[in-house]
């Protein structure tokens, strides 16, 4: 390879690590809703499987309006943030909990809820369903966007 | 419901990072080298840092040193300190690509070199400019992969 190639390849490669790193950044926190109809069909009196989740899952009480199920590993600093904002939420809130577990406990949950990485936060509402979840470092705008998305919330700033 | 009972002393989370901008550049400076013993020379560096950082975490590696020495005396102090656990298991990511690439060009294989570079480049980039924690990225998946193959414990969904 050329000197002048060997330039080129660098150039290519940052290029690359830029791009996979912006694609990174702008989904992380990112609340992506469960689609209406598979929320619908676990609305039902008595959803057949529903992704809903009890206390005896959790190992800990639902939040009347909302739970912030966190799932965090070990080896992990944007855990440990997320977790930060997800407490100060729950402690401001008398409706809503946060419930952070780690995924070397709970692999059932990391399947059934198919978690690729960590932090990965579920939204539960009232009943326990999982009504949408965000992954990656999420901060406090996030997390109350992902509030606002609940029926019958009104959360402010 | 706050975590881990035995958290290891916290480092500064700029420490991980300048190691991976280090990094960076001498992942450079293999590519640019192209395919022969100089390449070779400069990546066994690269190998050894890795190596020094698995063993002692990020900041047993001699960029580790000279962050402490030069860098961080000219720093504020940080807002917050992180686990060592996660950069250290980036560290054990960038041995095992390094150490194949150079395993492979001592073996013969000259492209095994640049290829290496090309990714511990891209790797460290997306650490020291986006702060990407590669741990939580690759850890879930690592055990995920680790626990199908022995026949998974608990609960199937």
């Amino acid at each position: 390879m050329s000197p002048l190639a060997r330039v080129v390849l660098v150039v290519v490669v940052l290029g690359v690590a830029a791009l996979l790193g912006q694609w990174w950044r702008s989904r992380n926190g990112r609340f992506t809703p469960v689609p209406e109809r598979v929320r619908e069909a676990a609305g039902r009196p008595e959803p057949p499987h529903a992704d809903r989740l009890t206390p005896a899952d959790l190992g800990a009480p639902l939040g009347a309006r909302a739970t912030f199920l966190q799932l965090s590993s070990e080896v992990c600093a944007p855990c440990r943030r997320t977790h930060v904002v997800l407490a100060a939420l729950a402690a401001e809130r008398h409706d809503v909990s946060h419930v952070d577990l780690d995924v070397a406990d709970r692999l059932d949950l990391v399947r059934r809820f198919d978690v690729m990485r960590t932090p990965t936060v579920l939204l539960l509402d009232g009943s326990g369903a999982v009504v949408g979840r965000m992954s990656g470092s999420t901060d406090r705008r996030q997390a109350l966007d992902a509030l606002e998305t609940l029926p019958d919330g009104s959360f402010a700033g | 419901m706050s975590d881990a009972p035995s958290r290891p002393a916290g480092i500064d989370p700029r420490g991980p990072r300048f190691v991976a901008a280090v990094t960076a550049v001498i992942s450079v400076v293999v590519l640019l080298l192209g395919t022969g013993a100089a390449a070779l020379v400069t990546l066994a560096v690269l190998v050894a840092g890795f190596a020094l950082g698995v063993a002692r975490g990020p900041a047993g590696t001699w960029q580790g040193w000279v962050f402490r020495r030069l860098v961080r005396p000219r720093l504020a102090p940080p807002d917050e300190l992180e686990d060592p656990r996660p950069p250290r298991f980036a560290q054990l990511v960038g041995l095992a690509i390094s150490g194949a690439g150079l395993l492979l060009g001592l073996l013969g294989a000259g492209p095994a070199i640049p290829v290496a570079a090309a990714l511990v480049l891209v790797a460290s980039v997306l650490n020291a400019a986006f702060g990407l924690c590669l741990g939580c990225e690759l850890y879930l998946l690592g055990m995920r992969l680790r626990t199908r193959r022995t026949g998974s414990s608990g609960a199937a969904a």
